[in-house]
């Protein structure tokens, strides 16, 4: 991995150093203690009986036979499902997904849970489900995006418009001296966490206790006492740590309640885990798209108009609909631009927010197509993507807060090696008769932030707690936290703690849209801010303090103590114990600040570069390098950052060649609903990969001027290796992930070439 | 999962009468058999672990020539075994190409080749197969036919079988040497699997070992597996070949091929080794051979293009053979990326 890139903050100690996650050790050795780890005294097993078909009835159930099989303890059916305070179809909020708790004997996809049975033991259940053998009515399902009839949805994603203009694009494509017309297709991905989604669920009176990953607990113990008839605060979610969630753990799963209503049910403690196979069911998925790019470019090479438009899938009852087309509204310059969405109903599940949701997908379709463009034009493709870099965001023309994508360019291009890469495809080739491909993506990711709370609290021996209910999702949210509180509170490393993953503790946003460190850091900032200023009040009010007299305004804290700007200095410890006081504490709050989000657009950029071998005859593809060069504002941790951006580089590969959930026509079901048919890449597919960090100063995204890194890898890198692979072999293929046959079939075999 | 008893016999005695129960099923390594436990498409009352019979677990050369492989000899030993390097490193080669390390060290030489079928009909309890209950249909025949067969395939299955290791034994005439209560008996592997890919062993009977020919040997230095897959390694074959040459005089004396990937069983093309015996290796050769080899094959939904890539995976692996058997097994063993530079340890 490079170094010397990476900005190192000037003014804090902790942020910036590239240290070990916290928690590494506790991982490998196995005592990190996730929910399925939970075992109350008194636990039953609990499994879902999933739907065979797509569509129809649960016409009966064979509960004698699951009854029969020893430690079998009871079956959940709609029948005695107890009883819930909310309709789970009913909009409560307006981000809420319907869930299916056994409302009814309604069938609306294959692996819709429609039983739940309870047993001694894991086994004992499994085997109950195994014999419950539901008879069903089945009704003829559709699950083709292709053959559907599309409509128009009011929004896509969550909430954002499904159509974007600016300028004429009609006008533009008509007087454009070239045009490039392209259609693109992405097939549905299945989350597939590590961890599968778990519960364990304990009952006290009214007061309920769940262990279940999340990444967002707070959002959880309001949906979940929502639909339970609770107060919110008898509702204790615990998630200190997550295997995983990529959006599959950001909205309470229907499992994880039927879990919480098993033990209901029952009167003891429960814990449901989904198999593999049911992780491809009842807990979201990335729908697939059909995407059409329409460019009109001028003999100079600009973009006189972008119009990107996508069809996407849903469910029949309910609404996410993948915003696939919508960040080409912020990537080139374009004189005019346009990004509009169509969508189908299909029985199946409800899709959900999946890592980029809508920018990987739609990533792809751009980068393809801007090459595609440049081809046409007889032009490199970095040079096209230079010659046409946003200097503001195009659909909205507000500048961008910070965006060091041209630095990006430079310093990926430079550590791959682009220079000199031939323009013609099919003109490289390795000792072994290979042929070898080079091509780019730009990477772009919008910087979100939402509301948080944390507080902080100081003891009288120098040591903090930091408190909030942020979420160690694997990310490295708790090591890259505790950095920001230890500057904040002006303390070193080993004597700050970070508490996180509650529900009892202060709402800390949700670990989704690569949001968390500027959200929960910057709340956590605020609470150490806050702490410090207490403290200084402190100081600078005691006769005794060596700051008696000093104005807040230039107290600074450091190494456990306050410190004025001429050398004077009074520790932490010191200031709490002339006050006679055991500990201080402070809370901080942090928000998006409007003002400075309507007047500039707010993004992370990247450039990745990739290196494809393809065999001539046997069309089999390897990404020899992946290079990414990244800049996403302040970096709070060097090592994690890079272990994030490496993360989704590597999900943009699989984006472009391996992973696809097969719905099956005839049963509406995921056909490959195991992690050996729906495939994934393993190490052997990536023997280099690196992610350079770009620097990059923001004085407007947030307090702390960071930006996320853990959606933006993505981006890019699917296009990268997409462009690479026609640079490689002359062949662009357009349906992803790119089959073996797809191109082995479209490239001239030696075979037939010897016979012509 | 249904109840099962566990059984550990030390003595093979006591594991054939133990296996005479019915719904008994032997547990090897358990790589595949657990899976399909869990799954409930294997649901056996009895499972005989054969872990306790050590003698299975040998690699021991045998008088009249050739070798005698235990049919519980672990993949990884196998493919490390320095007899197995000498006289058969194809077999290495195709060990390595399967699985991961961890399945490897598990599985077993006679449970790779008696593994059931990946197709998704056949995984799923509730589907209809044909192969898990005789005449219930075949679910598999609605799909986009991406993972069937292109040889050999029947009415009442389509399933390819999954086994690499298998694909280079019945190239090289391996038999199975087969304990029953009634005492042993040896088999071609080739009649080991009927039409539909299924073991034709009766209940309690148990493979005790693989034996190679000592004809085997002769191929050991123009012998490569070939396979096609969609990621570089931890993947079934799309289409996988076998390809070994005995060349004498600028002439193939004899030439062993088998495919895997497009039959319901380990596929041997006599046609293709008529083309090539007593034949001058060429380019144009090769690729009639391959004709020769897919002459039969019919496509089944959109596979079509399996039969090309077998044609041409089959070509690929001919090319190599010739070019002869490399050192070392290299470490994407079987793969297309491999490098192809390694001078040949044999002429």
């Amino acid at each position: 991995m490079a170094e010397g890139t990476a900005p190192i903050s000037p003014e804090g100690a902790a942020i910036g150093r590239p240290i070990a996650r916290d928690d590494g050790v506790a991982k490998v050795t196995g005592r990190a203690r996730y929910a399925a780890d939970c075992r109350p005294p008194g636990l039953l097993h609990a499994v879902i009986a999933p739907s065979r078909i797509a569509r129809g009835r649960v016409t009966a159930f064979d509960l004698d036979a699951a009854m029969a099989e020893p430690g079998v303890v009871a079956v959940m059916t709609p029948a005695n499902r107890p009883p819930l305070a909310e309709d789970p179809d009913a909009k409560t909020a307006p981000i809420v997904f319907r869930l299916d708790l056994l409302q009814d004997d309604r069938i609306r996809y294959a692996g819709q849970p429609v039983a739940v049975v309870i047993g001694e033991t894991l086994e004992a259940a499994e085997e109950g489900a195994f014999r419950l053998a539901p008879a069903y009515a089945a009704e003829p399902a559709l699950v083709d995006i292709d053959a559907a009839e599309p409509f128009v949805p009011e929004t896509v994603g969550l909430g954002a418009p499904v159509e974007r203009r600016r300028g004429d694009v009609e006008a533009a494509l008509a007087t454009a001296a070239h045009r490039v017309q392209r259609r693109y297709e992405t097939a549905a991905q299945v989350h597939n966490p590590l961890e599968p989604h778990a519960v364990v669920a304990v009952w006290e009176g009214d007061r309920l206790w769940v262990d279940t990953p999340s990444q967002n607990v707070a959002r959880a113990q309001r949906r979940i006492a929502g639909l339970l008839g609770l107060p919110p605060d008898h509702v204790h979610i615990r998630s200190p740590f997550v295997g995983g969630g990529f959006g599959a753990k950001a909205f309470p799963a229907g499992p994880q309640v039927l879990g919480i209503l098993a033990a209901r049910l029952v009167g003891r403690p429960v814990k449901l885990v989904l198999s593999r196979a049911q992780m491809f069911g009842a807990v979201g998925h990335r729908a697939p798209t059909r995407q059409t790019l329409r460019l009109g470019l001028a003999d100079d090479g600009t973009i006189a108009a972008l119009a990107h438009h996508a069809r996407v899938a849903s469910s029949r009852f309910d609404d996410f609909f993948e915003p696939a087309a919508a960040l080409s509204g912020g990537v080139y310059a374009a004189g005019a631009v346009e990004t509009t969405h169509e969508a189908v109903r299909l029985d199946i599940a409800t899709p959900v927010v999946m890592r980029g949701p809508g920018e990987a997908t739609g990533s792809l379709a751009l980068e393809c197509a801007i090459d595609e463009a440049a081809a046409e034009l007889g032009l490199d493709p970095l040079a096209f993507r230079r010659l046409n870099h946003a200097d503001t965001e195009p659909i909205s023309g507000r500048p961008f807060s910070s965006k060091a994508l041209r630095a990006c360019y430079d310093a990926g291009a430079a550590r791959f090696g682009w220079a000199g890469r031939p323009l013609a495809p099919r003109s490289l080739s390795d000792s072994d008769g290979r042929l070898v491909g080079l091509g780019i993506g730009t990477a772009v990711f919008p910087s979100m932030m939402f509301q948080a709370e944390a507080r902080a609290l100081l003891r009288a021996d120098g040591a903090a707690i930091v408190e909030l209910g942020a979420h160690e999702i694997g990310q490295g949210a708790a090591t890259a936290l505790r950095q920001i509180a230890a500057d904040a509170l002006g303390l070193p490393l080993s004597a700050v703690t970070l508490r996180t993953g509650a529900s009892d503790l202060p709402d800390a946003g949700g670990a989704a849209g690569s949001s968390h460190t500027a959200t929960a850091g910057s709340a956590i900032h605020a609470a150490g801010t806050a702490l410090v200023a207490r403290l200084a009040a402190l100081a600078t009010a005691d006769p005794a303090s060596p700051l008696h007299g000093a104005g807040n305004a230039v107290l600074f804290a450091a190494d456990g103590a306050l410190h004025a700007g001429d050398g004077r200095r009074d520790p932490h410890a010191a200031v709490l114990a002339r006050a006679g006081l055991g500990a201080i504490e402070a809370r901080g709050a942090a928000a998006p600040d409007r003002a400075a989000r309507a007047s500039h657009a707010m993004a992370a950029h990247g450039a990745v570069f990739a290196e494809v071998a393809v065999d001539p005859d046997l069309g089999a593809i390897r990404v020899t390098r992946l290079v990414g060069a990244f800049a996403a504002g302040r970096i709070v941790n060097p090592r994690l950052a890079r272990s994030q951006l490496v993360g989704g580089m590597i999900w943009g590969l699989s984006l472009a060649l391996h992973e696809a959930a097969q719905f099956d026509p005839a049963t509406g079901a995921i056909a490959n609903a195991d992690l050996g048919a729906y495939r994934i890449p393993v190490h052997a597919d990536l023997p280099f990969v690196e992610a350079l960090l770009v620097a990059e100063e923001d004085t407007l995204v947030n307090p702390l001027g960071v930006k996320g890194v853990g959606e933006i890898g993505i981006t890019g890198t699917a296009g990268a290796v997409a462009n690479a692979v026609w640079h490689a072999t002359g062949v662009r293929i357009r349906r992803f992930p790119i089959r073996i046959e797809d191109l082995a079939l479209a490239m001239p075999g030696r075979e037939k070439e010897d016979d012509a | 999962m249904r109840r099962f008893a566990y059984l550990r016999p030390a003595r093979l005695e006591e594991a054939l009468a133990a296996a005479a129960e019915p719904e008994t099923a032997w547990l090897a390594g358990g790589t595949n058999l657990v899976e399909l436990m869990k799954r409930g498409v294997a649901r056996p009352a009895r499972l005989v672990d054969l872990a306790g019979l050590e003698d299975l677990a040998t690699i021991t050369p045998l008088a009249a020539g050739g070798l005698s492989i235990g049919a519980a000899v672990r993949n990884a030993d196998l493919a490390r075994h320095p007899v197995i390097l000498r006289d058969a490193p194809i077999l290495a080669e195709a060990v390595l190409s399967a699985a991961a390390p961890q399945i490897r060290n598990r599985a077993t030489t006679a449970g790779n080749l008696l593994q059931a079928p990946r197709c998704a009909g056949f995984l799923d309890p509730g589907a209809a197969c044909n192969r898990r209950a005789a005449g219930s249909g075949c679910a598999a025949r609605g799909g986009d036919g991406r993972d069937a067969a292109v040889l050999g395939a029947t009415e009442a299955c389509i399933a390819v079988h999954p086994s690499d290791l298998a694909v280079p034994l019945v190239a090289l005439d391996a038999r199975l040497r087969v304990a029953g209560r009634d005492g042993e008996r040896t088999i071609a592997l080739g009649t080991l699997y009927g039409a539909d890919g299924a073991s034709t062993l009766p209940p309690g009977e148990l493979v005790r070992a693989v034996l190679l020919p000592a004809e085997a040997a002769g191929f050991a230095g123009h012998a490569r597996y070939l396979k096609l897959r969609e990621r570089t390694s931890f993947a079934f074959a799309l289409v996988s070949a076998a390809a070994a040459l005995r060349i004498a005089g600028g002439r193939i004396v004899a030439a062993r091929v088998a495919l895997g990937g497009v039959a319901p069983r380990p596929w041997r093309p006599a046609e293709a080794e008529a083309v090539l015996a007593g034949a001058v290796p060429t380019d144009a050769l090769f690729r009639a051979a391959a004709d020769a080899a897919l002459a039969a094959a019919r496509p089944i939904a959109e596979n079509g293009f399996k039969i090309e890539l077998a044609r041409r995976v089959l070509v690929r692996a001919l090319t190599l053979a010739l070019r002869g058997t490399p050192a070392r097994v290299p470490a994407l063993a079987a793969s297309p990326f491999a490098p192809a530079g390694e001078g040949a340890r044999h002429g």
